[in-house]
Parts: structure tokens; sequence; C-alpha cells
């Protein structure tokens, strides 16, 4: 007893301390971290902390003081409203985060159990889960997304909505791929060797122990969904005015890019610097829980 | 190969029919009155009434898609809402102007990402290594859409080197006339022995073919550092390293080639995103492909439009994965043979 104790206790500290160090290590790693922190301190503080929030929390319209160029009372300058475009930006991180964090937890939530299942019991239930998420893929990026918004009709919950429904079959994936490895593993035959049933296995044992890929994909999906509603506003599918949404305010500033550029520019950035912080975390995460990506 | 090329056909097909349901009942089922949604803003009730029973609106859904499908097959893709035209050759008419920026953006993506994945493998870890990891991430992160104001606004306003948008200077028509012939500018300005209009057209193809090739860049960087990286680390690497072969004929004899199969499979999923990539980079460029023509009609909820550029564009993603797969097994036997 006090044995296995010992080599249990040895065995936890040579592994955790290894992947947090080489972590701490990397400073893309902090970098990206700290914004991302940074960016939930925004979505959460957002209105109280956005000097110019307006009553409806979507920028203080002041129509005489349209388009002024950046300045110390207005960071990023005015949009064609007079709104405090860094305000705006700020007020942008939360429906940004929320949209995102949304559709990837759904979209979890439908992949991953589909993936366990389908790896798991194999046979027909494997074929045909796996030919609905072939059909969906085949898809091109976005193009069924764009479709299932013109079928609802334009605003951000159908956007989230497209993006769940075009997002899920990834995660099948990934979760079928670790599950038909961890099938074979001695620890699941011994369950089944003493009769727990299939889904007690999957959920027990299955699921929690192919967490590590998904967690890796859903740290770089949060970015890539922001990139996709995004995508989606800035061609009129995605949020709808007034919302303070970052794609959104590119596409208003968009007519005015080549003498107002910081209308469209700045929340422009928000998108990139938003999307760069998860991939940065992403990476590193992949790095550290998967030595094949090497060093 | 006969086998497994037949077999790879099949199931393209399958997915294809698939595809076409989901988009049928999309169009049709969805929307609470499809029949007002096909004529567009302005219904009339007789109208809808005429539209009802010229689309079978009233008839059983399975019988309606066959409808749909036997005439999607005889080359009948329906009228466009917005231009009054028929899709598939409004679709046609402007594939090849899509079609030439997604090559141009592939003639930059492929050497160039290949090249730093190449560099950056070379030594793990390195100043180099490094810097071509956070360009990469830069590549994919950046939102085609924003990357193409910033370049609009740094090579037109700032630097007044290149053309703003559109394909050609409109100038053009009357100083150097580009005579269509198989709508890919730069080739006709070829064919037409017309020097001045293919430098202009190369002028305007820059900023938007920079622009998709931004996360393509990205991608294939990444997968070929992965693919070399794994490569090394193989015995027969190792083999060869014991032998005293230099590390410059094991980089590019051995490791090179062998990395290539899975880079292989990116480069497709990357002239695949490209599909939809181009729709952005189009509008904002003012380009006029697919791109424009599918976001305009999704906008205008141009429906026989929607339905023929999705279907179209589902099934040119397919090709090019079915290539990329036979390509695959044709280069490595083990895939065809499983």
């Amino acid at each position: 007893m006090a044995i296995a104790e010992a080599a249990g206790e040895q065995l936890a500290r040579r592994r955790a301390p290894f992947p947090m160090r080489a972590f701490v290590r990397d400073p893309l790693a902090i970098i990206g971290s700290v914004i991302v922190l940074l960016l939930i301190v925004l979505a959460v503080l957002g209105p109280i902390i956005a000097p110019y929030p307006g009553a409806r929390g979507t920028g203080q319209i002041d129509v005489p003081s349209a388009y002024l160029p950046p300045s110390l009372s207005h960071f990023f300058g005015t949009d064609e409203l007079g709104r405090d475009v860094f305000s705006r930006v700020i007020l942008g991180a939360r429906p940004a985060l929320v949209v995102s964090v949304l559709v990837v937890g759904f979209a979890m939530l439908i992949g991953v159990p589909l993936g366990a299942i389908a790896g798991y019991r194999r046979g027909r239930i494997d074929g045909l889960i796996m030919r609905t998420t072939d059909l969906f893929l085949a898809f091109p990026p976005l193009l069924l997304a764009m479709v299932i918004v013109a079928a609802l009709g334009p605003g951000l919950e159908h956007a989230a909505i497209a993006l769940i429904i075009s997002w899920w079959p990834w995660y099948t994936r990934i979760a079928r791929a670790v599950t038909v490895s961890l099938r074979e593993q001695p620890f699941v035959d011994a369950a089944r060797a003493i009769g727990v049933r299939d889904m007690t296995i999957i959920r027990r044992h299955i699921v929690p122990n192919s967490l590590s890929p998904l967690v890796v994909q859903a740290t770089v999906d949060v970015g890539t969904v922001i990139l996709a509603a995004g995508s989606l506003a800035f061609i009129g599918l995605g949020a709808r005015p007034p919302q303070p949404d970052w794609g959104l305010m590119v596409a208003d500033g968009r007519s005015v890019i080549l003498d107002q550029w910081w209308v469209s520019t700045f929340p422009g950035l928000a998108i990139f610097v938003t999307v760069l912080a998860f991939n940065l975390v992403g990476d590193v995460l992949l790095r550290v829980l998967d030595p094949r990506h090497g060093r | 190969m006969t086998r497994f090329l037949a077999q790879r056909l099949g199931g393209s097909v399958i997915v294809l029919l698939g595809l076409s349901v989901i988009t049928f009942l999309l169009a049709r089922v969805v929307p609470s009155n499809a029949a007002a949604v096909f004529i567009g803003p302005r219904a009339r009730p007789d109208d809808i009434a005429r539209v009802t029973e010229q689309l079978g609106l009233n008839r059983p859904l399975p019988v309606q898609y066959v409808t749909y499908m036997s005439q999607m097959l005889t080359g009948d893709w329906g009228i466009s809402i917005g231009t009054k035209r028929p899709v598939l050759g409004e679709i046609l008419s402007r594939l090849p102007a899509t079609l030439e920026l997604i090559v141009a953006a592939m003639l930059i993506a492929i050497p160039l990402g290949l090249l730093l994945g190449i560099m950056s493998a070379r030594r793990p870890g390195s100043i180099s290594d490094v810097g071509v990891r956070v360009v990469t991430l830069i590549g994919v992160s950046l939102p085609a859409f924003f990357l193409g104001l910033i370049l609009q606004l740094i090579f037109f306003r700032g630097l007044d080197l290149l053309p703003l948008a559109g394909r050609i200077d409109s100038d053009l028509r009357f100083t150097a006339p580009i005579l269509p012939v198989t709508g890919f500018l730069t080739v006709d300005a070829l064919l037409g022995l017309n020097a001045h209009g293919f430098l202009d057209v190369m002028w305007h193809l820059v900023l938007p073919a920079l622009t998709l090739a931004a996360y393509p860049i990205g991608l294939i960087a990444r997968m070929t550092r992965a693919s070399m990286l794994e490569t090394m680390s193989r015995d027969y690497v190792r083999t060869a390293r014991a032998y005293g072969i230099g590390e410059r004929r094991i980089h590019g004899r051995l490791a090179l080639r062998n990395a290539l199969l899975p880079v292989l499979t990116i480069i497709g999923l990357v002239l695949a995103y490209s599909l939809t990539g181009t729709f952005f980079v189009e509008v904002v460029f003012n380009w006029p492909g697919l791109g424009t023509l599918a976001v305009k009609s999704i906008l205008n909820v141009d429906y026989p439009a929607i339905m023929g550029i999705t279907l179209f564009g589902a099934a040119f993603y397919l090709l090019v994965n079915l290539v990329v797969d036979v390509l695959q097994a044709w280069l490595d036997p083990r895939i065809r043979l499983a």
C-alpha cells in the first residue's frame, strides 16, 4: 500500500511539473496567455472600462464628432456616428468571446459523444456516424454556414447556430480517432471484463482520457470561430447594427478605409490579435501535450 | 489502382448526392414560404401561386427533389432572381476570374510555404525556426478581409504603387483591349500578344493573390516543418547519418522526399479552402468572380443562385480531395492496398 502510494506520488511529481515548465518557458505562450486573460477581463468588465459605453452598451452616439482621427480623447478615433472606436472595440470582446465559446462548447457537446460511440462500438453505428460527418465536412469551409444563415436569415444567433452545425463533425473525427486507440488499452479491457456497461465505460474512461487533444483543438477553435463569425459579419451575415461586433465594424469602415482608416483598422486588429493569442496558446499546448510535434 | 479509383469515385458520387439533399432541404424546406423567397421581396399573391406551381412546391418532397435533380443533370440550374439569367451560365462566366485568383495565390503560397517549413525544420528551436513559427501563426490568424483592406491602405493609398481593386484598369478597354477567349485574362492577354494588357492584369492580381495566400503559406509551412521533423527522427535517417552521409544530402534526398506526402494532403486542403477564402478577398477587391456572386446572392436571398453555387462549390471541393487521394495512393502503395 505504502509502496504503491509512494510510487504514485513519484509518478505524479515526475509528470505534473514537466508540461507546466515547458509552457512557462515559452515566451510566445506567455504572450498568448496574457492576451487571452486580458480579453476575458475586457469581456467581463467591458462596459465599465470603456470610456464612452453609451446607454445600451453599444457606444455613445455623438453625430457632430463623426470621423475624428485618433487622439488622446479618442484613442482609436470615432466612426460615422461619432461613436468612440476604442470603446466599441472593448465592448466587442464580450459578444466575440461568448459566441465563440458557446459555438465550440455546443459543437463538442454534439461531436465528442458521437465520436466516442462511433469509435467504441465500431460496426454499423460507426459507419453511419462517420458517413454523416463526411457529408458535413464535404462542404467547403464556411459555405455550409453561409447557406444556413441564408436560410434562417442574418443575425448573430443564426450565425452561431450555423457555425455549430458546421463545426461538430471535426470533434467527432478527433474523438473517434482517440477512442479507437484507447479502446485496446488494458484498463478499458479490465472494465469490460468486470462487466461495466458500454455507456459507463465511454463516460468514465474514454471521454476523460481523450480530453488532451480535444482541449488543444478547442483552444485553437475559439480563435477560429471568432475569425469565422467575423467573416460572416463582414459580408452581412452575422451580427446586426448597432451591436459592437468586430467584423461588422470592419465592414462599416470599409467604404471610408482610404481616408478614415481607423474605423476598420482597429476592430480588424482586435480580431487578428485575439485569433493570434488563441493560436499561440493552442500551438504551445500542442507541443507540450503531444511530443510528436517535437520540441 | 483501378479498383481504388472506382471506389473513391463511387464514394464521391454518394457524398455529392447527400450534399444535394442537404442543400435542397435548406433552400426549399427551412424558409417558411419558399415560393415568396424565390420571387424576391416584391412578391404578389398571384406570383406566389404561379411559382408554387412552377417549382412544384405543392407536391411531395421526394418528388420535388427528383424533379430538381433531373433538371440540374440536364444543365437547367434555374434562373437567378437577381440577374434574371441562367444560374449555370452565370457561374461558368465568373469561374475563370476566381480560378485565376486561386492559381495566382497558390503559385505564391506553395513555394513560399515549403521554403519556410524546410527552413524552420533545419534547426528546430533556432532563431530562424522561432521566426518562421511567428510568421506562420500570423498568417493563419489574419482575417483575409482585414488583410486585404490593410494592403489596399498601404500599397494604394500610402505608396500609390498598386491598383485598388478590380481585374483590369477601366481605361484598358480603349488603350489595349483584351479579347475574351478563355476568360483567364492573363492567358487572353498573352494570346492577343497584348503586353500592356498582360502587365495591367498581373498588377491587379498582386494584392488579392497575396491576401488569399497568407493563410495557405502558414498552413503549408507548419505542415512541412512537422512532417520534416517526423521524418528526421526515423531510423533510416539515423542509419544514413551513421554512414557519414552529409546533413545536406539527408535533408534534400531522404527527408524532404518522404516528408512531402502529408504536405500534399495539406496542399489539397488549402486549395479547397481557397474557394471560400476567395469569397472574402473578392468582396474586398471587387473581383468579378464566384465569391462576389455568392455573397450577393446570399444577401439578396437569391435561392436558385445560392443552390447552384453551393453545389458547384461542393463538387469542386470533392474533386480536389479526390485528386489528392488518388495522387497519394499513386505515390504511396500502402494507401491503396489498405
